[in-house]
């Protein structure tokens, strides 16, 4: 790894800190970056699926996960977390993505994460080959291609201080804040930087000045480095022992803060916990001695730094880096207030899923209304056998006579003088667990049965604990011996034309227990829907967990809506046309039983 | 948030509190108390019986070592080992009374080198006298070096284990990553030869359960010296002990009630540095303050951690530290209310008195170019504070000057420029076009 991120990077961001995320997002937009940089949000408290964030002027949803393994699952591309945890649970959250492995660096903010935890951590990470930027870090970047969360600032100051392309320096600090000045005093005095990492103030952090500026010699868009230490720890030695041993070879300027330390006892502490000298070795003066010693240069100040900066920068002449293109972020933007995935009015016409309608509404297109159903329902273009089936089940679903309670609620609407749409909506309201319902039910029920493996006897006796009759199951009048027509003719659909039918399979097992029980409990036609369903899904390559979405959305019962609204549209034609008078309901049909009520 | 001292009663009570855990072989009596007076030694003694059965020894427990050398251990009367109750709590009335001088360093002949510290003692221990052979004294210590652990044994304990350190200690080191099982095989086989044969086993048990505990109570340092092995009956007779304080939210219920006193010789804090801390440990904000000479003329009020030193780095090189009164720094994010609290605790200790030399007093409000803490919000808090104190900030005949970059400065400038001009407050204001450290050339020069 020459370089810490790409125009590719993208990362999972833990924890929806959205003015983070925006931040980021907006410099991917001003870079003219393809992709935003965040693929992914870590948010284990939200119920939402996703964050809308600007992109530019448009507007792009990013995922939202519970969990960081369900994040990197979908996402298995974005290789870098940040770990925007607080110091109570950022090292469970690092030591999981560790686990989960699939990241090649990991940023954590927090500040006084307990030393032991990130020390073992760093470890872990360090026997994992991945890189971990702090804790107590703002982060790191490669300008051009890809910023952690809030590092550099505002995008004004990330284009005033030249963070939107790569320059020459290479540039390590403990500080976030002074990372931020260093990166604005090297674009006046030189061209800005290539790559720079604030490695964090924490006493232990992952990723030492030595391990990004070893990486960043082999990088060759890094001219020279700066690196600005602070007083505490032994850091900058190991630095010095690269320079001599050959192993870090570009130019390096450096400094290290904390020179007032020696005029005071070590009750003070200055800065950050990383920075208490324990000896003389670790106090600044000392350290600078050093590092000037060794050929690294060093200023008399941090005063004299930019002067230092801009000498050691004239003296290499390098070429002048071209400035490239950038896009502007709009400084007023709108958040919209609909999300539409499924069609779109805005062109030439309207599209049904990219699908302009003209091309699936006639019959020379060869769409049918399963088709369009594929389209706007699920986004995706099935395959001919299971549009077929689509229309199978709308087909036999359309109707079944008037005294069911949909349609007859339909007809005493449409007798009371109301339009078609109040009296299809009366027909409507009654679908749900009763009616229409043993569709989704038996969906539910049978696979759940199949996914944990439940016998059609340990399925009954589990439904029987339940309390709730095997949905989908159970005739009136069929049986066996009498089978129903439209269930034969689902069935034999299926078997000719679906892949496979393990949900069915299943099912006609508990059927062939439950009719040897009783001759009529057989799968009747909601069941063998609901069921065929689930089976058209697997087959189209649905996971478990997206059918099980389908089913606690209503998508089974939403079939049985657009078919039965056939039937209950018919009915109230039916009833216009015989222009019925209002419904009465003859009182000899009703019990009553109307005491006198208590005084309580 | 760092590494935190504390006192040996509480390095030992909390060993006690956990000891069947890690030392299930070990016998500890636990017959400590720490008191601050004599007459409450003798309160206690009521119900610690063994203050009035057994001699005792008393030292003060107040962070600092060597207190043999100074003359500050109790333990004869007219000969060793009789200490009475009554002797103990007189001692420590006459050690309590007034200043006291310690010094921290001896030179080779055993005479004190450098200036003492003079403060008061305040904590004493109080323990049984436990009459033992010298062969049954030894050492134990475990700390961080670099990236591990290590623990430092030996088998002759007592204030020469520094002298003889390279031929008596045995030093074994461990990755942070290292097992149980590694660390017991490794202490075993690397105890003292000094210790005697028939110890060996018992010793390496010992160490093996300290170090343990040091590391799950996240001890930062532990050391016991010596501590007395007869058998299985276990005296620790001195510690000392770190905390890493990061941890303590974890700790609640092992740590205890413990306290981090400030070192001898050290100025208690005042009650400002006090209630900034005490804020800081209620945000997610950081908020820090050290008051170092509080009659100096220049005050500094800097966002960041790294640019807080980089200003007093550059006041010490430009003006002297004795010009500096203090140093701290607020950052991450505050909200304008903490701002306006941190600020108000500053003014108010920077307008109580004049310059003695008759100069004006200078604030610096600096800070380097925020990467997202909005400087408008938390000027507004710095602001508020100067509609309060502005009548105090002309009677000390106080300069400004402020540098700040980051989001939405330009606000925050353009606010506290106003409202400066508007109290009638003298005031110098800067952006990023200005070198972070260059106003305080500016103000010097002035």
């Amino acid at each position: 790894m020459e370089q810490l991120y790409t125009k590719d990077t993208q990362a999972i961001f833990w924890n929806n800190n959205k003015t983070a995320i925006q931040r980021m997002l907006d410099y991917d937009y001003t870079i003219q970056r393809k992709t935003p940089s965040v693929a992914a949000i870590v948010a284990p408290t939200s119920g939402n699926k996703f964050d809308k964030f600007f992109f530019g002027p448009d507007e792009v949803m990013i995922p939202l996960f519970k969990t960081t393994a369900e994040a990197k699952a979908a996402q298995p591309q974005a290789d870098v977390l940040l770990n925007f945890a607080s110091f109570r649970t950022a090292y469970d959250v690092t030591m999981e993505a560790l686990e989960i492995g699939g990241f090649s660096s990991m940023m954590i903010t927090a500040e006084g994460i307990p030393e032991r935890l990130a020390r073992g951590m760093n470890q872990t990470a360090r026997e994992k080959n991945v890189t971990i930027i702090g804790p107590a870090t703002v982060g790191a970047i490669t300008p051009g291609a890809f910023k952690v969360a809030n590092i550099g600032g505002t995008i004004t100051n990330i284009v005033q201080s030249k963070l939107h392309r790569a320059g020459s320096c290479g540039l390590v600090t403990r500080s976030g804040g002074l990372f931020n000045e260093l990166s604005n005093i090297i674009s006046i005095n030189a061209d800005g930087i290539a790559e720079g990492v604030a490695i964090g103030g924490d006493r232990f952090v992952g990723s030492v000045f030595i391990d990004n500026m070893l990486r960043m010699e082999k990088n060759p868009t890094v001219k020279y480095m700066i690196l600005l230490g602070e007083v505490g720890g032994t850091e900058e030695y190991k630095v010095i022992e690269a320079i001599k041993s050959g192993a870090i070879t570009k130019p390096v300027i450096a400094w290290c803060i904390g020179t007032i330390a020696k005029y005071y006892d070590s009750g003070v502490q200055f800065g950050h916990a990383g920075a208490s000298a324990n000896g003389e070795m670790e106090t600044a003066d000392y350290k600078n001695n050093a590092m000037r010693e060794a050929g690294i240069h060093v200023p008399n100040s941090f005063n004299e730094l930019p002067g230092m900066i801009k000498s050691v920068f004239e003296g290499m002449n390098l070429a002048e880096i071209p400035e490239p293109e950038m896009s502007t972020v709009p400084a007023v933007r709108r958040s919209k207030e609909f999300i539409c995935t499924i069609s779109d009015d805005r062109g030439e016409e309207c599209t049904y899923a990219g699908f302009p309608i003209s091309s699936v509404a006639t019959p020379a297109t060869g769409k049918g209304i399963g088709d369009v159903i594929s389209l706007l329902w699920f986004k995706k273009q099935y395959p001919k056998w299971a549009t077929d089936f689509i229309e199978t089940v709308l087909k036999t679903v359309a109707d079944h006579g008037p005294a069911v309670s949909g349609a007859h609620n339909a007809k005493v609407t449409a007798r009371a003088g109301k339009s078609v749409v109040e009296s299809l909506v009366t027909g409507l309201l009654t679908i749900g667990p009763r009616f229409g319902g043993a569709i989704d039910g038996a969906a539910e029920h049978f696979k759940y049965a199949d996914d944990n493996g439940l016998t059609p006897k340990e399925f009954l006796g589990h439904m029987k604990k339940e309390g709730i009759p095997i949905p989908g199951i159970g005739h009136r009048i069929k049986s066996l011996k009498n089978p129903d027509l439209r269930v034969t003719g689902l069935m034999n659909f299926a078997a000719e034309n679906f892949p496979s039918t393990p949900l069915l399979d299943y099912a006609r097992t508990v059927e062939a227990l439950t009719t040897s029980k009783k001759e009529n409990l057989i799968l009747n036609v909601d069941g063998t829907i609901g069921i065929l369903m689930v089976d058209m899904w697997r087959a189209l390559g649905y996971s478990e967990d997206e059918i099980n979405e389908f089913i606690a959305s209503g998508t089974l019962n939403a079939f049985f809506i657009v078919g039965r609204s056939i039937g209950f549209i018919g009915h109230v034609l039916d009833e216009k046309r015989l222009a019925m008078p209002m419904y009465r309901h003859p009182m000899d049909d009703i019990l009553y039983d109307v005491p006198e009520a208590e005084e309580i | 948030m760092a590494q935190k001292a504390i006192r040996e009663y509480d390095a030992k009570s909390i060993l006690a509190k956990h000891w069947n855990k890690y030392f299930p072989d070990f016998t500890y009596a636990y017959e400590t108390v720490m008191v601050q007076n004599g007459s409450e030694l003798n309160e206690v003694a009521k119900t610690a019986s063994w203050l009035n059965e057994k001699t005792l020894v008393a030292k003060p427990d107040m962070l600092f070592g060597k207190r043999g050398m100074n003359d500050l251990v109790l333990f004869r009367d007219a000969k060793p080992g009789d200490v009475s109750l009554a002797k103990a709590a007189s001692w420590i009335d006459e050690k309590s009374t007034g200043d006291q001088s310690v010094y921290f360093s001896f030179d080779e002949n055993d005479k004190p080198s450098g200036e003492p510290s003079v403060d008061k003692l305040t904590n004493f221990i109080v323990e049984p006298f436990t009459p033992h052979e010298q062969s049954e004294e030894y050492y134990v210590s475990a700390t961080c070096v670099g990236d591990n652990d290590v623990i430092y044994m030996s088998a002759e304990g007592g204030i020469a284990i520094e002298q003889n350190w390279d031929a008596k200690v045995i030093e074994v080191a461990f990755p942070i990553t290292a097992t149980e099982d590694e660390i017991a095989e490794k202490i075993r086989a690397n105890v003292p030869k000094d210790v005697a044969e028939k110890n060996k086993a018992q010793f390496a048990e010992f160490c093996i359960g300290f170090f343990k505990a040091y590391r799950e109570l996240n001890f930062a340092y532990l050391e016991i010296n010596p501590f007395v092995m007869q058998g299985s009956k276990i005296e620790l007779l001195d510690m000392v002990a770190k905390l890493d304080d990061t941890a303590g939210f974890m700790m609640v219920e092992e740590w205890g009630d413990v306290e981090y006193p400030t070192a001898f010789g050290m100025e208690a804090k005042s009650p400002e540095v006090e209630a900034v801390e005490e804020a800081d440990a209620k945000t997610g904000a950081s908020l820090k303050l050290t008051l170092l000479k509080p009659e100096a003329r220049i005050w500094t009020m800097v966002a960041g951690g790294g640019a807080s030193v980089v200003y007093a780095d550059t006041i010490a090189d430009m003006a002297g530290i004795d010009d500096l009164a203090n140093y701290g720094e607020y950052s991450g994010g505050p909200t304008t209310g903490e701002t306006k609290f941190y600020a108000e605790t500053l003014l108010d200790l920077m307008t109580r008195e004049k310059d003695p030399q008759g100069r004006g007093k200078v604030m610096i409000i600096g800070g380097a170019i925020a990467n997202f803490t909005d400087v408008a919000k938390t000027f507004t808090g710095i602001i508020q504070a100067f509609d309060v104190y502005a009548e105090k900030m002309k009677a000390v005949d106080l300069k400004i000057y402020v540098r700040r970059g980051g989001p939405n400065y330009e606000k925050g400038l353009k606010d506290i420029k106003e409202a400066a001009d508007r109290l009638g407050l003298y005031i110098e204001v800067y952006g990023p076009e200005t070198h972070v450290t260059d106003i305080v050339r500016m103000a010097l020069e002035k």
